[in-house]
C-alpha cells in the first residue's frame, strides 16, 4: 500500500516521557533487589535467611503466575501443582539417590518435564473452553495430585512430607574459603560456607528466571499474550493462533513454576504438601499478584515481599505493640499476637480499596496519560 | 475479467429455523471495489463473518482463489489473505494505537512467537506500525491507550489494524458509521489508495450513498438473507426491487 500525504508527520523515534509513578515502581524493585542481594550480610539470622530466599523463590513462582492471569487473562489453579512437581521430583531423587547435584538434576528435570507433558494434555484439552470451566479443570488436576501425594506415601511421605540431606557443597559445614585454621573465614561477620553459597544459588537462580519472563513479556510473544487478553477475538482474527499462544505460554509457566519448586526443595531440605501443594499457597501466590498487581511483573515482586513479612513479622510487631501499650485498655487485647490474622485482612482490605489495581497497577498507572 | 479472488458458494447460515445468510453464491476479483447493501438484518455482516470465519456456515463453500478455506480458523483466513474491519469497534483497549497496530503488523511478519527477541527493538515492523498510524492520521495520539480514543479515531484505528494486516481480500463493516463529516474523508482516501492497487479485492458494507456512487464498481444487495441483485451500481440502483427497499432512493441517506 503506498503511503496517504501527511500533513504532519511525527518522527517514529518521538521521545515519551517515563510516568514518575512507573519510575517510582522501578525504585522499590530495585531497592528489593539490592536487598535481598545482599540479605546474608544485612540479615545474618536463620530466621531472615528463611524469610529472603522464601522471597526470591516466590517472586519467581509469583511472576510465573502473573504470565498466566495477568498478562494473558488464563485463570488456573494447578499453579502450585507444577511447583510442586518440581518440588517433589527433586525431593524424591535426593531421597531415593542421595545426596548429590545428580540426584537434583536428574530429579528437578523430571519434576519439570512431567509439569511439561501435563500442561501441554491440561493446554490443549481445555484451553478451548470458556475460562470458567478451565479454572474448574485446573482445580481438579491439582486436587488429584495433593491426593496422589498423599496416597503414594511410600515415595512422597504422605501428609508428612519428607525430609532429605542436600548436596554437602551447600551445608553450613562445607567451607568455602578457608582461613590459616581451616576455618571458614568471616566476610562482614559472615562465615563463607556452603549455605550462604546455597543462597547465593537460589538468588542468582531466581534472579535469572525473572530477568528471562521480563524478557518474554517485553518480546513480541508477551504483546500477542496481552492482546488475547484484552480481545481474544479480534487477536484471531488478525491471524494469531489464541489456542497455540495460550498453551505455549501454559506450559512456559508451568516449566518455570517446576523450577521455584526445585530451588524451593533444594533450600528447606524438606517437601510436603503444606509448603508445595496446598491450597494455601495457591491463595498465597492470588494474593500476592493480585496486591501487586496483575500484568505487572513489577507487582510480582511488591506482592510476594509484603505478603511474605506479613506472615513473618506480623505477629512480632503485634506482640511488641501489645507489650508497649498493656496500661492501655482494649489495646493490649485488639494487638494479642493470637489475632494476626484479623489484621492481615485488615491489611488486605485496605490495600485492595487504596490500589484497585494493585500496588504496582496503580502506581504506574499514576502521571499516565489516560 | 480474472479468476476470482474470493468466491461463496450457496453459502447458508441457519440459526434455529432463522437463516440468516440463505444460499450466497457470488464472486469478487482483484481490483474490484464492490459495496454490499441491504436494510439492516439483512445479513450483510453475517456474511462477512462467515467470510472471515467468526461464523462457521451451516452449508456451502467459500474458496480464497483456487483454495477452499471453509474449514479453516480465522486465524487461518487471517494468514490466507483475508483482512476484516469490524463493525462495532473491536480493539485492544488496553494497548496503545501504536501497539494495537503493531500486532497486526507482527501477525503479518509472523514474529509473533519470538520470546527472545524484544518487540520494542524490532524496528522495521514498528515502523511498518507508525506508517499505517501516519496513514490514519492517528500520529498525535500513538501512545495513547485505544481505550482513551474519541469514538471517530477508535473507528480510524480499526481501519489502521485492517490496513496493516495488507490482505489481498479487504472486508469493511461500514467504516464511516457514526464518524463525523471531517474525519470519513480520511477513511475515503485510504479505501481509494488501496483500490489503486489493482491486485486488492475491496469488500465495502455501507449505507452512506455519497460513499457508494464515489467508490462502487459494483453494488451487491442483500435481502432477507438472500442475494437479490448484483451489478454496476446504476443498474443495481435502477432496479425496481431495489427501490422498493429503498424507498426514497435519490435521496443522500439509503436505509
Amino acid at each position: 500500500m503506498s503511503t496517504v500525504t501527511i500533513s504532519n508527520p511525527i518522527t517514529t523515534t518521538a521521545q515519551r516521557r517515563v510516568p514518575a509513578g512507573r519510575l517510582f515502581v522501578y525504585a522499590i524493585v530495585l531497592a528489593i533487589g539490592a536487598v535481598l542481594m545482599f540479605a546474608p550480610f544485612l540479615f545474618p539470622d536463620v530466621r531472615a535467611q528463611e524469610v529472603a530466599a522464601r522471597i526470591c523463590v516466590f517472586i519467581v513462582l509469583v511472576a510465573s503466575y502473573d504470565l498466566l492471569i495477568g498478562y494473558t487473562g488464563i485463570v488456573s489453579f494447578a499453579h502450585t501443582m507444577f511447583f510442586g512437581l518440581g518440588a517433589y521430583g527433586t525431593a524424591i531423587a535426593l531421597k531415593t539417590m542421595g545426596p548429590g547435584f545428580d540426584a537434583i538434576l536428574l530429579g528437578g528435570s523430571l519434576g519439570v518435564l512431567a509439569s511439561l507433558v501435563l500442561a501441554v494434555l491440561i493446554g490443549l484439552l481445555s484451553l478451548r473452553v470458556k475460562a470458567i470451566f478451565f479454572a474448574m479443570i485446573t482445580l481438579a488436576a491439582a486436587s488429584v495430585m495433593m491426593v496422589l501425594a498423599s496416597q503414594f506415601f511410600e515415595y512422597t511421605g504422605g501428609e508428612d512430607g519428607m525430609t532429605y540431606t542436600i548436596p554437602r557443597f551447600f551445608s553450613p559445614a562445607n567451607t568455602l574459603i578457608a582461613d590459616e585454621n581451616g576455618k571458614a573465614i568471616r566476610i562482614f561477620g559472615v562465615a563463607a560456607n556452603g549455605r550462604l553459597a546455597l543462597y547465593y544459588f537460589i538468588f542468582l537462580s531466581s534472579l535469572v528466571l525473572f530477568l528471562a519472563m521480563l524478557r518474554i513479556v517485553a518480546s513480541p510473544l508477551g504483546t500477542v499474550l496481552e492482546a488475547i487478553r484484552e480481545n481474544e477475538m479480534r487477536a484471531e482474527a488478525i491471524g494469531y493462533r489464541v489456542v497455540a499462544y495460550r498453551t505455549s505460554i501454559f506450559c512456559i509457566g508451568a516449566v518455570i513454576a517446576a523450577l521455584a519448586g526445585i530451588l524451593r526443595a533444594v533450600w528447606l531440605r524438606y517437601t510436603g504438601p503444606d509448603v508445595t501443594l496446598s491450597f494455601d499457597i495457591m491463595i498465597d501466590l492470588l494474593l500476592m499478584v493480585v496486591i501487586g498487581g496483575m500484568g505487572t511483573m513489577m507487582g510480582a515482586v511488591i506482592g510476594v515481599v509484603i505478603m511474605t513479612l506479613a506472615q513473618f513479622y506480623l505477629k512480632d510487631l503485634m506482640a511488641s505493640g501489645a507489650a508497649a501499650t498493656s496500661n492501655v485498655p482494649l489495646l493490649p487485647d485488639l494487638l494479642n499476637p493470637d489475632r494476626w490474622l484479623l489484621w492481615l485482612g485488615v491489611l488486605f482490605i485496605l490495600l485492595v480499596y487504596f490500589f484497585p489495581a494493585g500496588i504496582a497497577g496503580t502506581l504506574m498507572g499514576k502521571g499516565d496519560h489516560k | 475479467m480474472t479468476t476470482s479472488s474470493i468466491r461463496t458458494e450457496n453459502l447458508t447460515i441457519r440459526f434455529g429455523g432463522h437463516a440468516a445468510v440463505h444460499n450466497v453464491s457470488c464472486a469478487f476479483h482483484p481490483g474490484e471495489l464492490t459495496v454490499i447493501v441491504g436494510p439492516n438484518g439483512a445479513g450483510k455482516t453475517t456474511w462477512f463473518n462467515l467470510v472471515s470465519g467468526q461464523l462457521t456456515a451451516t452449508e456451502g463453500r467459500i474458496f480464497k482463489g483456487e483454495q477452499d478455506i471453509s474449514a479453516l480458523s480465522p486465524s487461518a483466513r487471517a494468514k490466507a489473505g483475508i483482512g476484516r474491519a469490524f463493525q462495532l469497534t473491536n480493539l485492544f483497549p488496553k494497548l496503545t494505537v501504536l501497539e494495537n497496530v503493531r500486532l497486526a503488523v507482527q501477525a503479518k511478519a509472523g514474529q509473533g512467537p519470538h520470546i527472545f527477541k524484544r518487540a520494542a527493538a524490532m524496528t522495521e515492523i514498528r515502523d511498518k506500525a507508525f506508517h499505517f498510524v501516519e496513514a490514519t492520521r492517528l500520529s498525535a495520539v500513538a501512545h495513547l491507550p485505544a481505550a482513551a480514543l474519541p469514538h471517530g479515531d477508535q473507528r480510524k484505528l480499526e481501519v489502521a489494524l485492517l490496513a496493516a494486516m495488507e490482505p489481498d481480500i479487504f472486508m469493511f463493516d461500514e467504516p464511516t458509521a457514526g464518524m463525523s463529516v471531517d474525519e470519513a474523508p480520511v477513511i475515503l482516501e485510504l479505501i481509494a489508495d488501496i483500490k489503486k492497487d489493482r491486485s486488492k479485492t475491496i469488500l465495502l458494507v455501507e449505507h452512506k450513498m455519497d460513499v457508494v456512487r464515489a467508490l462502487a464498481d459494483r453494488i451487491v444487495v442483500l435481502h432477507n438473507g438472500e442475494l437479490i441483485a448484483d451489478g454496476k451500481p446504476t443498474e443495481v440502483m435502477a432496479l425496481p426491487i431495489v427501490r422498493d427497499i429503498y424507498l426514497g432512493i435519490g435521496t443522500e441517506e439509503v436505509a
